[in-house]
């Protein structure tokens, strides 16, 4: 049957759709930054930067910026009512230390087990840089990784061991993409929802893998 | 009388010599001590200073702060967690001519292992980095693990400097410091882990001024305070990053 790929608009709402209120959040750089721009309006939630910002609000009007006040992608940013700053050691050890409630990231790949690889291509002579990942992953209570379920070559990222080296392993317990919810259970994986038309036997067949319902 | 304004940044930089190890703070555009770069590199010219290593999240971009002390080759290590910019055009060189060693660490445990040495901490075990290439040494060996209540930890040892250079926003002669927004970033863990802190200030206020409810950063961490104009941070070099 026919179906339709999500659009990045589509999955960040979707993503969005799963976040409570209250809910203490990492944004990952990239694909995932969209999905503050679909939080419902009145919902409390809020935005930790890694690099020392809890309560961070949307980019500033053009000609406001302070380049003081940046994100992890060191784009600018602003600060809510009851924002705050602290030092990195800090900032960690609220991921570290268990205290951030979600996490969502952009992967390479992950695995039926939850393994994510996210940094590094491991490609010969790429310098490699890691910056957060490592402690994003394996720090807050949920990760969640937002991707395209298929490489631009049509192979699946979710996987049955990562090919790409490993950021963290066992970490990631939902996979959200453009044509299913997914979620890692000791069991394996688990369909939460997929995209009109798409049979859970095909995604099956486009995984690779087995998937429960 | 205490008084930890310095006249100059060569005379805070008095005590740099050869193979020492750098705190460098600031992360993107954010609390960079641009000023006190530049003072080293000065300085590193003026006596011919080797053999640094230098710790900073980043490895520099473009050709300014970071990149060009870089480019005076004196730095013979980076400590970092992400070196790869649009615009690191001058570290990638460095190191792919085998002039610069790299000791890539996650972000979390490059600011504990900050942390860990200026709290007097042996070394530590993390559950970041178990698993991944990362929890190897230079030479391929796998660093200490441990399980401990059904996790699994990797030991990490702290990084001791000889140096910090960071960036506040105002400081009294104690050396008390505030900071500003983002800016903070690494400086207040930096600025215990150094043997000679020098921090920049925009602004040196009298003694008993500073909120005391608000010092972040108590002066029995800092040697030297060093007052540069107010510059407006600028963007710029940061936006395709990865």
């Amino acid at each position: 049957m026919a179906y339709t790929r999500k659009t990045k608009d589509q999955m960040a709402a979707r993503v969005a759709q799963d976040i409570p209120e209250g809910a203490y959040v990492n944004l990952g750089i990239g694909m995932p930054t969209q999905v503050a721009n679909h939080l419902p309006q009145g919902l409390e939630v809020i935005l930790h930067s890694e690099n020392g910002i809890l309560g961070m609000g949307p980019a500033p009007v053009a000609g406001q910026e302070d380049y003081d006040l940046i994100n992890a992608g060191k784009q600018p940013v602003t600060l809510m009512p009851g924002g705050v700053f602290f030092h990195h050691a800090d900032s960690f050890s609220m991921m570290r230390g268990g205290h951030l409630d979600i996490c969502v990231l952009g992967a390479f790949q992950v695995s039926e087990q939850g393994d994510l690889a996210n940094w590094h291509t491991g490609e010969p002579g790429a310098i490699p840089a890691v910056g957060g990942a490592m402690d994003l992953a394996i720090g807050a209570k949920q990760t969640w990784v937002m991707m395209d379920l298929l490489t631009k070559q049509g192979a699946s990222k979710v996987v049955r061991a990562c090919s790409y080296p490993v950021t963290g392993l066992a970490c990631v317990k939902r996979i959200y993409t453009d044509l299913a919810t997914l979620e890692v259970t000791p069991q394996g994986l688990r369909l939460i929802d997929a995209v009109d038309g798409l049979s859970r036997d095909e995604l099956a067949q486009l995984v690779g893998l087995p998937i429960h319902g | 009388m205490i008084n930890k304004i310095a006249p100059s940044i060569a005379h805070a930089l008095q005590g740099l010599t050869n193979d020492q190890t750098l705190l460098i703070g600031g992360f993107g555009t954010a609390g960079i001590p641009d000023e006190l770069i530049d003072g080293l590199i000065a300085v590193v010219q003026e006596r011919q200073v080797q053999g640094l290593t230098v710790v900073n999240n980043n490895a520099g971009n473009g050709e300014a702060g970071l990149a060009a002390l870089l480019k005076t080759g004196c730095v013979r290590k980076v400590i970092c967690s992400f070196p790869r910019q649009a615009d690191s055009y001058v570290f990638d060189g460095l190191y792919r001519s085998g002039k610069v060693e790299l000791e890539l660490v996650p972000q979390g445990n490059l600011a504990e292992r900050i942390r860990a040495a200026g709290a007097g901490i042996g070394a530590f075990f993390t559950p970041t980095g178990f698993g991944t290439e990362l929890a190897k040494h230079s030479d391929g060996s796998p660093k200490e693990t441990r399980e401990i209540n059904g996790r699994m930890y990797v030991l990490e040892h702290p990084i001791h400097a000889d140096i910090a250079l960071i960036k506040a926003e105002r400081g009294d002669r104690w050396g008390n410091l505030t900071y500003r927004k983002a800016a903070r970033n690494f400086g207040p863990v930096m600025a215990t882990a150094a043997k000679c802190t020098i921090a920049s200030v925009h602004e040196v206020v009298e003694l008993g001024s500073l909120d005391p409810e608000s010092i972040v950063t108590p002066g029995i961490f800092v040697s030297h305070v060093v007052q540069v104009p107010r510059v407006a941070t600028q963007g710029g070099g940061f936006k395709k990053e990865a």
